[in-house]
Order: C-alpha cells, then structure tokens, then sequence
C-alpha cells in the first residue's frame, strides 16, 4: 500500500512539475508587470530545453547546458522586444510569432539528440534535513532547479513590492505616458523584462530537458507555456499568489496520473482535464475575491513616444 | 504679492527662441519666443490647439524642436528627455497628470525623483513641503483614491521636492474649486517669493490678471504678444486670444416656463468603493425651458448621478426618476431615450463617441431605436448619411476627409458633433456633463448659446459643470453637489460665486442652498 517512499516519490514529482510552471510564469509576470503581453513563453521554454540538452549532452556539464538555455531564451524573447516595443507591433501577434518560430527553431536543433538520453540533475541532499521521513526529501531534497525557482519567486516577489527598480517597473506597466513624462526609459525599462521573461522562460525549459525529464522530444514542453501565461492571469500578477497556483497545477496534473494508475473506471479523459479545471476553478473563486488590483493598465498597450 | 521682482529685469532663467514643431501639415509652434524669469509669474495664454501644451513639451524636454533652441541662464541648452530638464531644475505638472492610480502617494513622489531614498524618509520630507506650501497631501493614500484637487497637489509636491528653479503649471485651475484656487495662488506666490520662477499656463483671464507679472499669448501656433496682464483688461486679452470679439450671450432670456420634464425623488444610489460615490437623498425638478446646473468638484457624486440619470445605472425605485412624466428609474438607456431624453457624457472619446469608429457610424450610436434610420434591423444609410451631414452643417463641426473617425477630430469639434448627435433627436430633455471641458472659446459659446436655444424651445436642461462661471453665466438656476448630496437649487441672480464655493466645500448652510449671505 503507500507507504512513505511512494509518498515522497509523488511529492518529489509535483515539486519538479509545479517547478516548470512557476520558472516560466515568475519571468512572465516581470514582463507583464512591465506592461508587456509575451504569449511567447511556449517557444522559448522549448528553445531552452533543446539548447539547453544540446549544449549539456556535447559538453556534459548540466550548468553549461542551464546557463545555453537562459541565453537562448533571452535572444529569442529579443526578437519578440523588437517588434512589439521597438517596432510597436500587436503584442499578441508578435507573441505567437515568437512561439511558432521557438518550436520550429527546436525542432531543428533537437532533431540531432532524438532519442538520447542525458544524467538528470541531481538532487541536493542537504545532511539531515533530508534525511527527515516524507518532509526531508521533499523540502530538502530537490534539485537545483527547484530550489531556484523559490529563491527566484523571493528575490522577485521583493523586489517589485520593496525595491526603486521595482518600482519604477511597475510604474511603466501602469503607465507608460506618465513613466515616460517622469523621464523613465519606458521601452529600455520593457525590453530588459521581457528579456528576463526569456531567460526564465529558458531556465524552465531546461529544468523539462535536463531535470524532469532528461531527455529531448520535440513537444516536450506540452503546452507547459501557456500554462504559465494563465496562471501569471490567475494569479492576479502576484508572485506569491502563483506560487499557490504553480503548485496547485503541478499537484492536480500528478495527482490524476496516480488516480489513472489505480483504475477507479474514471475516464482517463476527464481525469486528464481535471488540472485544467482546478485552475478554472480557481481563477472564478480568485476574481471573485479579487479587489482592487487588477492587471497593470498599459499591459499590451505598444508604446510609442512623440518626437 | 503686488510687486514686481526688486530688479526691474533679471535675466531670463529659461528662455525659448523661435522655436518651430511641426506634425506632419500642422505648424503646432511656429517660431514662438518666451523668456521665464527668476521671481516672476510668468502666464501663457492661447485658445485650446494654440500650441500651449507644444511649447511646454519642448521646454521640458518631452518633445525635440524642429528648429529654434533653447537658452538656460543665457546659455543654449538642449534637453533630450524630460530627466535632463529636471535635472537642471525644470519642473512641470501636466494638465493631465502624469500620476499612477494603483501607487501611492509617495511612491509617486520617488518615481519622479532622482535616487534611491527610502520611502519612509521621502514621506517625512513629503510632510515638510506640505507644511511649508501649504498643500494637504497624505503620503501614505493610493492615488485612485484622491480627488482631482488632491492630485494636483501630489504632482505639485513631486515637483518641489526636485527643488525646480522653473516651475511650469498646466491649466491648474481648470479642475479646482474656487476655494482650491485661492491656496494655489498663495502657493505660487510663496514660490516666486523664493526667488523661483512659475510659468502659469491658463486661458482663465481673471485670474492671469490677478496672479501674474507678464503674459505671453499665443494664437494659432504663432507669438502674438507679450503684456503686463495687470494693465490689460479681462476683454483685450480675450482679444488678443481669439483675435476676435467672444460673443457673450445675453445674461437673461425671457421664456415661459413649462411642465416638469426631469423629477428625481428621493433618489439613494449606494457607492461601489472604488469609482462611483454614493448619491444620498438627491431631489430635482426640471421643467420645460429652463437649464439647471449643477456646480461642485469632481468626485462628489457628479458622475454617479450622470450614469444613473443616463440609465447605465439603474436606480432601485422606479418612480424616483420621472422623465416627462413617465418613471424611468428602472429604465436603460435607450429606453430613456425612447422617452425623448438625450446625454452627453464627460468622456467624449470613449464613453460619447467611439474612437475607432468613423463620424457616421457614432450617429447611429444614439440614433438607432428612433425609427427613422433603422428600418427592421437594417441600417438606411441615405438616412443616416443626411443625418450625419446636417449635423456637420448646423453645428460647424470641422474635420479633414469625407468621415473621418472620431478621435481625429479636435476636442471642440467632437463636443460640437456629440452635442449637435443629441440635439438633432428632438429630445425633450437635455443630460450634458461637462459641456465644454477642454473645448475652446469660439465653440464653448456656441454649444452654450445651441442649449439655450434649445431651452426656448421648450427643452429642459440639466448641466453638470466643474466651470462656475460657465453655469453663472448661462445658467437659470444652480444646486451644488458635495458628498453625494444636493443642494436646493437656487436662481442665478440670487447667489454669489462664494456662496457657491462654500456649498462645494461642503459648508452648511441650514438648508438654505447656496443663497448668498
């Protein structure tokens, strides 16, 4: 029956799935509270996971193949910042550009690495702590990855509330033709969110590609992308917020599988979409509560100064 | 402050020289000189679209002459963005606030400043200014939540914590109570005490002559001369702004009053928190032929009754809004319109007009369930196109192309085409918020002297206005909201601009309504 290693094991996969999420969704949520709508997150967390597999499979350094993935995702989250913030155009139309190009540009680069496999990222024991039962593995015996992405949900969540960059961030995504007047670099301001938004974006696809699961698949990041856009809605653009709803997504899409494992003669179909409607059902009950904050005013607004 | 500076003519602190902007055909600046100098009010004067706005742009750095330069302390400077000129001490608020509604107070003050000084020492300096200027502002309150009057001193405090040198004022009065008015003066005039220099943009003529050293005018885009305001009258002035005599209306027009067209009773609207305040017990009477305004200061339930008057919101008591006799306090719009009442909104784009939509088609906006132009669903254009056309022709609405869309055209242009929309219905009560904000002179006269008209005919009017001395001016009678609440509306002759003032600050005054003393 279950005892506590299958426990852990459970626990240890809705961490590394919560994980995906909640890396692609922080960067998402700095670039949107910037003011810009990147619905490119799909394509570069996939670039990232192909370079970032390329990159640690030639050179067999998983770090060298995390730092390739951040890199990529930023290059490609540029493309994006030149047409909508340089070149003002439709956020959403570039952002799907951005996203077709990704999955056509992994492709590509991944095609050579089908079917190989790499040494997944370790799990760092902490002495000790880690070796508590249940709790131990779970808290502290994660892999890299997910120890960043909480420390990155920290540095992030402090830094828009506490810091003057923070601030100023806010205050072009709110808006811009004030930020503007006030002498802040509006568009300068919005192409280093996004290209945060890409790096993180990368750092996911490289948790998929060299974590979760080591290995390539051209569709590996399964729609994990726009997830993340949804859950940076959901969430009410706040970091703490999707934290609760990275993990309520990585736990409900584990817990199914599980669920599906013990042959209840519930419809797999049903069971498979039951993720999506607990995030559905949280955004109803989370708008419901919601006052006050809604999403920044300038967000998908191009920016164009006068001259 | 009487007197002028102790140097009879101290150099020029920020001086622009024949600076021209162009945007695409139109020639926004062309070739315009003003020299600000240190301890002096400084007013610049002009219609709506002479170019104001242009030229302060340019001297602050949001905008790049074509040609010309700008000198500061006799040297030319080039300012590339709005920092540079702050940092060399060139403050500006702006006509439309560059504030953010979801920050705060002092988080706005930061975003303007330099540096990274903690807020809670930026909030302790914040005070002090306050104190010192005389400007209530509370740190530690969203924006969203403040008040116009409240705003406009957080951008006011924004700027005198970069300690300015030149302080630039865009049409700061245009929102404020009388009462407003005065401790902004008094503001000013501590300012230019200290040796700074105000450039006080207005098309307010009383108070230019009061307030002010010298007046640059501007018509057109072009200089047209530079005056001591104190000895010109209110009148040559206009002059000089319009470069034509301002038709007055006659003060009083002699007509039979007719039935009630408007009664609202006892009419309680609950607030929503964030935007709309609440309308407490509100009671009104309009009767064929006359024009009621209502003065008070923005927020104090003006747009809450405006919607709820319109039929976007609905009131709970179906009887307590009759139009022309029918209840209607359940009733939506077009319902209401149904009824023969027509609105006009504050928001022209947006709210009156649909932006993106061509002229013609924001005819249709009201017009679509009177009969006339849609016919089982399908819309005649002939119809509307001729309805489109003698709105354009009776009410001067001026425009390039054949139809252009809405927010092409100029902020008079477009009141004169929503008002005229309302108007050509036949309706037999007139809602206007706002009838005249931002819009200039020559077309501020006519939209008034076009409800007047409309009034003689049997027309009632009900104006909501934050300009007191438009209402005084062509107004019958005058009730004053303030915190959800309306006063008994009093005839024009027997009140007094203070006592007006008094009920929009919220005065008591035993049920009088705002009688003089």
């Amino acid at each position: 029956m279950l005892d506590a290693a299958i426990i852990g094991a459970v626990l240890a996969s809705i961490v590394a799935a919560a994980t995906t999420l909640l890396l692609a969704s922080i960067g998402e949520l700095v670039a949107e509270r910037a003011g810009t709508l990147n619905l490119g997150v799909e394509g570069m967390m996939i670039v990232g996971a192909a370079v970032g597999y390329a990159a640690a499979y030639g050179s067999g350094s998983l770090i060298l193949g995390t730092i390739a993935a951040m890199l990529a995702g930023t290059l490609l989250s540029l493309v994006f910042a030149g047409l909508a913030i340089w070149l003002a155009a439709n956020q959403v139309a570039s952002g799907l550009a951005t996203t077709i190009l990704g999955l056509g540009l992994a492709g590509l680069i991944g095609s050579p690495f089908v079917g190989t496999t790499l040494t997944a990222a370790p799990a760092l024991h902490i002495p000790v702590l880690s070796d508590l039962p249940i709790v131990g593995p779970v808290l502290f015996g994660q892999d890299a990855f997910a120890y960043a992405s909480i420390a990155l949900l920290a540095i992030v969540a402090y830094g828009l509330a506490r810091t003057r960059a923070g601030l100023v961030l806010r205050a072009v995504g709110e808006s811009h033709v004030a930020a503007h007047a006030l002498g802040h670099p509006v568009r300068r301001i919005r192409t280093l969110a996004v290209m945060f938004g890409g790096a993180c974006a990368g750092l996911a696809g490289a948790q998929l590609s060299l974590a979760y699961t080591p290995f390539w698949a051209s569709d590996m990041t399964a729609g994990r992308g726009w997830i993340a856009l949804a859950l940076v809605v959901f969430s009410a653009w706040r970091p703490l917020w999707l934290l609760g709803g990275a993990y309520l997504f990585g736990a409900v899409s584990i817990l199914q599988l599980h669920v599906q494992g013990f042959g209840l003669g519930i419809p797999s179909q049903l069971l498979s979409s039951l993720p999506y409607l607990a995030t559905i059902a949280a955004l109803v009950v989370i708008s419901a509560l919601k006052r006050g904050q809604g999403a920044p005013a300038s967000l998908g607004v191009p920016f164009v100064p006068d001259r | 402050m009487t007197e002028n500076p102790p140097n009879a003519l101290p150099a020029s602190l920020l001086e622009a020289v024949a600076l021209t902007k162009r945007f695409g055909a139109l020639v926004a600046n062309d070739h315009v000189s003003l020299a600000i100098r240190a301890g002096e009010t400084h007013a610049l004067l002009g219609e709506n679209g002479a170019g104001k706005s242009t030229l302060v742009k340019m001297m602050c750095g949001l905008l790049q002459p074509d040609s010309g330069e700008l000198l500061y302390e006799g040297a030319p400077i080039v300012f590339p963005d709005p920092a540079s000129s702050r940092a060399r001490g060139v403050g500006v608020v702006f006509q439309h606030f560059a504030l953010f509604d979801a920050l705060t107070v002092v988080e706005n003050v930061a975003l303007g400043l330099p540096g990274h000084e903690p807020l809670s020492a930026l909030a302790a300096r914040i005070d002090d200014c306050v104190h010192r200027y005389g400007l209530a502002v509370e740190p530690w309150r969203r924006v969203g939540e403040l008040s116009v009057g409240e705003r406009q001193r957080v951008e006011i405090v924004r700027c005198l914590l970069g300690d300015p040198r030149v302080l630039i004022l865009d049409e700061p009065t245009s929102v404020l109570t009388p009462d407003e008015s005065e401790n902004l003066f008094r503001t000013v005039d501590l300012l230019t005490d200290e040796g700074r220099a105000v450039l006080f943009i207005s098309h307010k003529l009383d108070e230019v002559r009061r307030l002010c050293h010298r007046a640059t005018v501007l018509r057109g885009g072009r200089f047209i001369a530079e005056v001591d305001p104190k000895a010109e009258t209110a009148g040559s002035l206009a002059r000089l702004m319009v470069g034509a005599e301002v038709p007055r209306l006659p003060r009083v027009l002699e007509h039979e009053l007719g039935e009630p067209r408007l009664l609202i009773r006892n009419l309680n609207i609950p607030g929503d928190g964030s935007r709309g305040s609440a309308l407490r017990d509100v009671n009104l009477e309009i009767r064929a032929g006359e024009i009621v305004g209502i003065a008070g200061v923005a927020g104090n339930g003006q747009t809450t009754l405006f919607e709820v008057l319109s039929g976007e919101k609905l009131a709970d008591d179906q009887e307590s809004i009759v139009i022309d006799r029918v209840p209607a306090g359940g009733l939506g719009p077009t319902e209401r319109r149904a009824l023969r009442a027509g609105f006009v909104p504050e928001e022209r784009l947006g709210h009156a007009a649909a932006p993106d939509m061509r002229l013609s088609d924001n005819v249709l906006l009201t017009t679509h369930s009177d009969g006339a132009i849609v016919k089982l669903g399908v819309v005649r254009h002939s119809v509307l196109n001729a309805r489109f056309q003698e709105i354009v022709k009776r009410f001067d609405v001026r425009f390039g192309g054949r139809d252009p869309k809405a927010r092409r055209l100029s902020g008079g242009n477009l009141q004169k085409f929503v008002i005229g929309r309302e108007v050509l219905r036949d309706p037999v009560l007139i809602i206007v918020d706002q009838p005249t904000w931002g819009v200039d002179a020559a077309a501020a006269a006519f939209i008034r002297n076009t409800l007047r008209e409309k009034a003689a005919e049997g027309c009632a009017v009900l104006v909501i206005s934050q300009d007191l001395d438009e209402l005084l001016e062509f107004t019958d009678r005058i009730a004053v909201m303030c915190e959800g609440r309306l006063t008994v509306p009093v005839p024009v002759a027997e009140t007094s601009r203070e006592a007006i003032g008094l009920a929009m600050g919220g005065a008591e005054d035993g049920g009088e309504g705002v009688h003089a003393a």
